[in-house]
């Protein structure tokens, strides 16, 4: 039987146009593009340009800092120690609160809660616990473990401070990745899971050779965000350790906010783009999952 | 129609909202007296502590609507721009200004001359000395000085005994404070005193008004002196019985009430909070005194009214109100910020505040003392000044590098800084006659 011929009315001329999906996100786009994209291509280029002219020497200032090469070794040592670290404690964080265990939405919501704090509050919490005086070691010395109250928090031992501002890290960002990998593990159909029980497979040959493979794509963007912002690593690191330990962007923010040298600051902020974007780029090779692979 | 019911209702309230606020905007002036609308933009009481102090306790009772508004903390920049714009446009907002001796010599040509506030404050009391400063070097009277401030040294009780013998407190030597850090670190196995090292911390005012200065005897032509170079030597070997946390103290006042720090040096308004809570707690005294001198760094805020106030009379009212006896006393109470009319103290400021009053006046009157001003002329790289002595102690007392070496390249530095601003020497260094200084 024919089908009825439809009248072409401009309604149906337009869903059949292939160029309505663009039209339709021209102003987002363009939003994006003018306080976006053009200032930061103008953040960028105050980096390279000194009074109209094209010059290097804010890098070069940059590079002769003092403070440049601890904060380079101090952003790279977090980045490499708390990212894999954050991974599998996320992972656990998710497998249990997608799990059946009683009480479940309990620790969802306790693990949740971090996220609802800003960073500089997570790093005065922190430093309130660690400080000599401050609740932990209140807390050991009335019980007795402590005779006298132990500086966790001393930059002459630096190893302490790394380790202070590893757990406050944890302690905060964990629950960002947990979310994701939650949302990831949710969208793995049960019965793979449920079949490879009943074929005999333990825990953790489900968690290695099902779930995880899985969870691939999920892993990469958690991965992407995760590197981003402990390249940014800011806040929690100048609450718990003040002066004693710096990061890049906590001397961009101290070449802009107290020299005000725009440049350098901006310059700080290129080596930060340059390395989130290759970090960016091993990420999304390392984890590219064929097309094949992916969850339909 | 009825389909537009609950839209219309809600632009009728949204309407009879702007007509209620645009109504209580407008203030009516009741009386002559009344000063009117008064805006009062400053960078100094500007952290969120003293902004609310200055709303509640010392505008209160002022016959007029004074509008206080401070600067974001950490972008001083911004009160120049806007102070600068505002002249370049002919028309301003701001009808009252507070800032120190330095910031307005940057602005100096935007400034209203106020000498008849000055005709009408003279049985206030103001010190003659100050009153000159206020000129900034015109025969015009730019400003009137406000408040004052100085940085001291803070002391729990509890120190005291660890004092070596034949030391007064109040007229120390810094190789006295150097052996009562370790009589104290020996003796009772903790490190009590400490300096505000953190981020936000005002360490580079202790070296560039008192450690510098009381070694070497200058600021920045001394900077790479053998006299510098032993100050720096003081300061490594005194690190060595610091509390390791100073890196991370921004405000003294917390670590001294938390029990942490028992010694401390800093600003007196970041002092403030420890002497009021527990007065009977603490002494306070000058900062210690080293071979050239006893160096200490007083701070001198003012008060002006720019050319483009669009209401001067009633910013001229406010610098008459906020120069009473009575707004003064209650200033050095709520903030902690020191007055310049001449006055006793009544005792209901409490010990605390009195102690403190006591010690700053005994630095500035101490036969040694050893005047050091905050840098004048150098704009927008004051920053970068701090941040060379910044920089010059975190490399030899932080990271343990050769002295000389550091002085010498932080030196270069320096000098970048005195060439690009052209600024000419202050206090205590000896004058340059208008031409950039010169570390020698």
């Amino acid at each position: 039987m024919a089908t009825v011929a439809q009248p072409v009315t401009i309604g149906r001329r337009l869903r059949r146009w292939e160029g309505l999906p663009y039209a339709l996100i021209l102003p987002t786009v363009a939003y994006l593009g003018l306080f976006f994209a053009w200032p930061m291509v103008q953040a960028f280029g105050l980096a390279f340009r000194v009074n109209n002219d094209w010059t290097l020497a804010p890098f070069r200032t940059m590079v002769h800092d003092t403070n440049f090469r601890p904060a380079l070794t101090f952003t790279l040592l977090l980045v490499v120690v708390i990212v894999p670290l954050q991974f599998v404690l996320a992972l656990v964080m998710a497998l249990i609160a997608n799990s059946k265990l009683h009480g479940r939405g309990v620790f969802l919501a306790i693990f949740i809660l971090p996220l609802a704090i800003s960073d500089l509050a997570a790093g005065l919490v922190w430093q309130a616990i660690l400080t000599e005086r401050g609740y932990l070691n209140t807390f050991l010395t009335k019980v007795g473990i402590l005779d006298h109250e132990y500086i966790w928090l001393d930059p002459t031992k630096p190893r302490n401070l790394v380790i202070a501002v590893v757990v406050a890290e944890l302690w905060r960002s964990t629950a960002f990745v947990m979310v994701i990998f939650l949302a990831g593990l949710q969208g793995i159909p049960q019965e793979y899971t449920e079949a490879a029980e009943v074929f005999g497979a333990g825990f953790f040959q489900r968690v290695r050779q099902i779930i995880l493979p899985m969870l691939k794509p999920s892993i990469q963007v958690a991965l992407l965000f995760r590197i981003i912002f402990a390249f940014e690593a800011f806040a929690v690191i100048i609450a718990i350790t003040g002066r004693a330990k710096t990061t890049l962007a906590t001397e961009a923010w101290r070449w802009q906010a107290e020299y005000f040298d725009s440049h350098v600051a901006a310059a700080y902020s290129a080596l930060i783009l340059v390395l989130s974007l290759v970090a960016a780029g091993i990420v999304i090779f390392l984890f590219r999952t064929p097309k094949a692979q992916m969850m339909r | 129609m009825r389909r537009f019911a609950p839209l219309l209702a809600a632009l009728a309230c949204l309407a009879a909202a702007f007509a209620v606020a645009s109504t209580v905007g407008e203030t009516a002036a009741a009386s002559p007296q009344d000063a009117g609308k008064v805006v009062f933009f400053s960078n100094q009481l500007a952290t969120v502590n003293e902004t609310n102090q200055v709303r509640s306790t010392l505008l209160k009772g002022f016959d007029g609507d004074v509008d206080f508004i401070t600067p974001p903390v950490g972008q001083p920049q911004v009160f120049f721009n806007r102070v600068e714009a505002e002249a370049k446009a002919g028309r301003g907002t701001i009808s009252l200004l507070g800032a120190l001796h330095g910031d307005y010599l940057v602005i100096q040509k935007y400034l209203r001359d106020l000498t008849p506030v000055a005709n009408q404050l003279k049985k206030a009391g103001i010190p003659k000395d100050l009153m000159t400063l206020g000129k900034l070097g015109t025969k015009r009277q730019l400003y009137i000085p406000w408040m004052q401030a100085t940085y001291i040294m803070v002391a729990n009780r509890k120190a005291l005994p660890y004092l070596p013998k034949g030391a007064n407190v109040n007229a120390l030597t810094y190789a006295q404070l150097l052996r009562w850090a370790k009589n104290i670190s020996e003796k009772t196995g903790q490190k009590r005193v400490a300096f505000p090292a953190g981020t936000n911390g005002l360490i580079p005012r202790f070296f560039e008004g008192y450690l510098v200065p009381s070694f070497s005897g200058g600021v920045v032509t001394t900077f790479r002196s053998n006299g510098a170079v032993n100050g720096w030597k003081y300061m490594r070997s005194i690190w060595r019985y610091i509390h390791p946390q100073s890196l991370s103290y921004n405000f003294m006042q917390d670590p001294l009430q938390s029990g942490e720090v028992w010694v401390a040096w800093d600003h007196v308004a970041r002092l403030v909070n420890a002497l009021k809570s527990k007065p009977n707690d603490y002494v306070a005294f000058p900062a210690p005194k080293g071979p050239k001198g006893r160096g200490y760094m007083p701070v001198l805020a003012g008060l002006a009214v720019p050319k483009t106030a669009p209401n001067a009379s009633g910013g001229q009212a406010l610098i008459r109100w906020m120069m009473g006896k009575a707004t003064q006393a209650r200033t050095l109470g709520s903030v902690g910020f020191f007055p310049v009319v001449g006055a006793r103290y009544s005792k209901q400021l409490g010990q605390g505040l009195l102690k403190m009053n006591a010690a700053v006046t005994k630095a500035q009157r101490s036969k040694d003392a050893l005047k050091s001003l905050l840098p004048i002329g150098l704009g927008a790289e004051g920053g970068n000044f701090n941040r060379v002595y910044t920089d010059t102690f975190v490399r030899i007392v932080v990271r343990g590098e050769n002295i000389q070496k550091v002085l010498n390249d932080e030196a270069t530095q320096l000098q970048a800084i005195m060439d690009k601003t052209g600024a000419p020497c202050w206090a205590p260094d000896p004058s340059s006659h208008g031409r950039p200084c010169k570390v020698k």
